[in-house]
């Protein structure tokens, strides 16, 4: 018998969307999973025009040239990963068709389009504490004066290796699928002093 | 914590990196005109200065790039840091 094609999130077994709402008014943090986006991973000479007048052209917007920035729009978003690396994070059952648009305009380009849709998902952290919580497990000066809405970063939280964006309302926190529990888990221990809040996508 | 700077990300945490031994070490053009003294010279030996040394890093847990690093091993500050392919300070 074929298998259910349906996707299933990583935190499927926490029954998050029953716990949502739960939490007290004044929780410190808010937790949303928010997954199943696609995910594209792009490789290519940034400083070459030809590369990034084609993804850009592909896109509608340019891609963020200077280290760990964020452009593009709510619905489409590059992330900075490094000076030939990026991620393209878009709506879920985009990426075909805009892998497919990539990969033609790249043809005669050296670069690498490929889709890494399921091998990350999105834990999105709120709330006054968000940056306190963020702060027990992670390196990363996340003040304002050097991080704020439009950045992003890899490094480690709890020793996970991450993602963080920050948006204009919220740290969205990438994460290998099979770290997602465990980070999860982390998460509301970590914000248990602050009072933690589950709120849906 | 102890802080290096990577030449993309800017100062992070020493646990985001991964350090690569001796900077600068060029592999023979013609290794079958070497000895074998000369081969494991090229292969094993390598510097430990008290002082000044250039050694690559690769920021593992960030961008993933690799780096030189010109480190004073006594003092633990991190002079330059410059890209690969760049001239050594
Ligand atoms: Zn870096």
């Amino acid at each position: 018998m074929a298998h259910n094609p349906l996707r299933q999130s990583p935190l499927a077994h926490l029954g998050l969307i029953a716990r949502a709402g739960q939490g007290a008014d004044d929780a410190g943090i808010i937790l949303t999973e928010a997954p199943f986006t696609d995910h594209i991973g792009l490789r290519g000479d940034g400083a070459d025009t030809a590369f990034a007048g084609a993804v850009e052209k592909v896109l509608g917007f340019a891609l963020p040239i200077s280290p760990n920035t964020v452009t593009g729009k709510a619905k489409k978003t590059a992330l900075w990963l490094g000076p030939d690396e990026w991620l393209i994070v878009v709506p879920f059952g985009a990426a075909d068709k805009l892998i497919a648009a990539l990969g033609k305009a790249l043809t005669d380009v050296h670069s690498a389009v490929f889709d890494v849709s399921d091998s990350r998902t999105v834990i999105s952290l709120s709330g006054a504490n968000a940056r306190h919580v963020l702060a027990k497990g992670c390196g990363l000066d996340l003040h304002p004066r050097t991080f704020g809405p439009g950045s992003c970063a890899q490094s480690t939280l709890a020793l996970a290796h991450i993602l963080i964006h920050q948006t204009d309302t919220a740290y969205r926190l990438y994460i290998h699928r099979s770290f997602a529990e465990y980070l999860w888990a982390w998460l509301e221990d970590a914000g248990a002093e602050f009072g933690v809040s589950i709120s849906t996508p | 914590m102890f802080l290096i700077p990577c030449p993309w990300c800017g100062e992070r945490d020493e646990e985001e990196f991964s350090y690569g031994g001796e900077a600068h070490i060029e592999r023979p053009k013609d290794p079958d005109a070497l000895s074998d003294a000369e081969w494991a010279d090229y292969l094993f030996m390598r510097k430990n200065p008290k002082g000044t040394h250039f050694e690559r890093w690769n920021h593992a847990h960030g961008c993933r790039r690799w780096f030189n690093a010109k480190r004073d091993t006594v003092t633990h500050v991190i002079e330059a840091v410059y890209k690969m392919g760049e001239e050594k300070p």
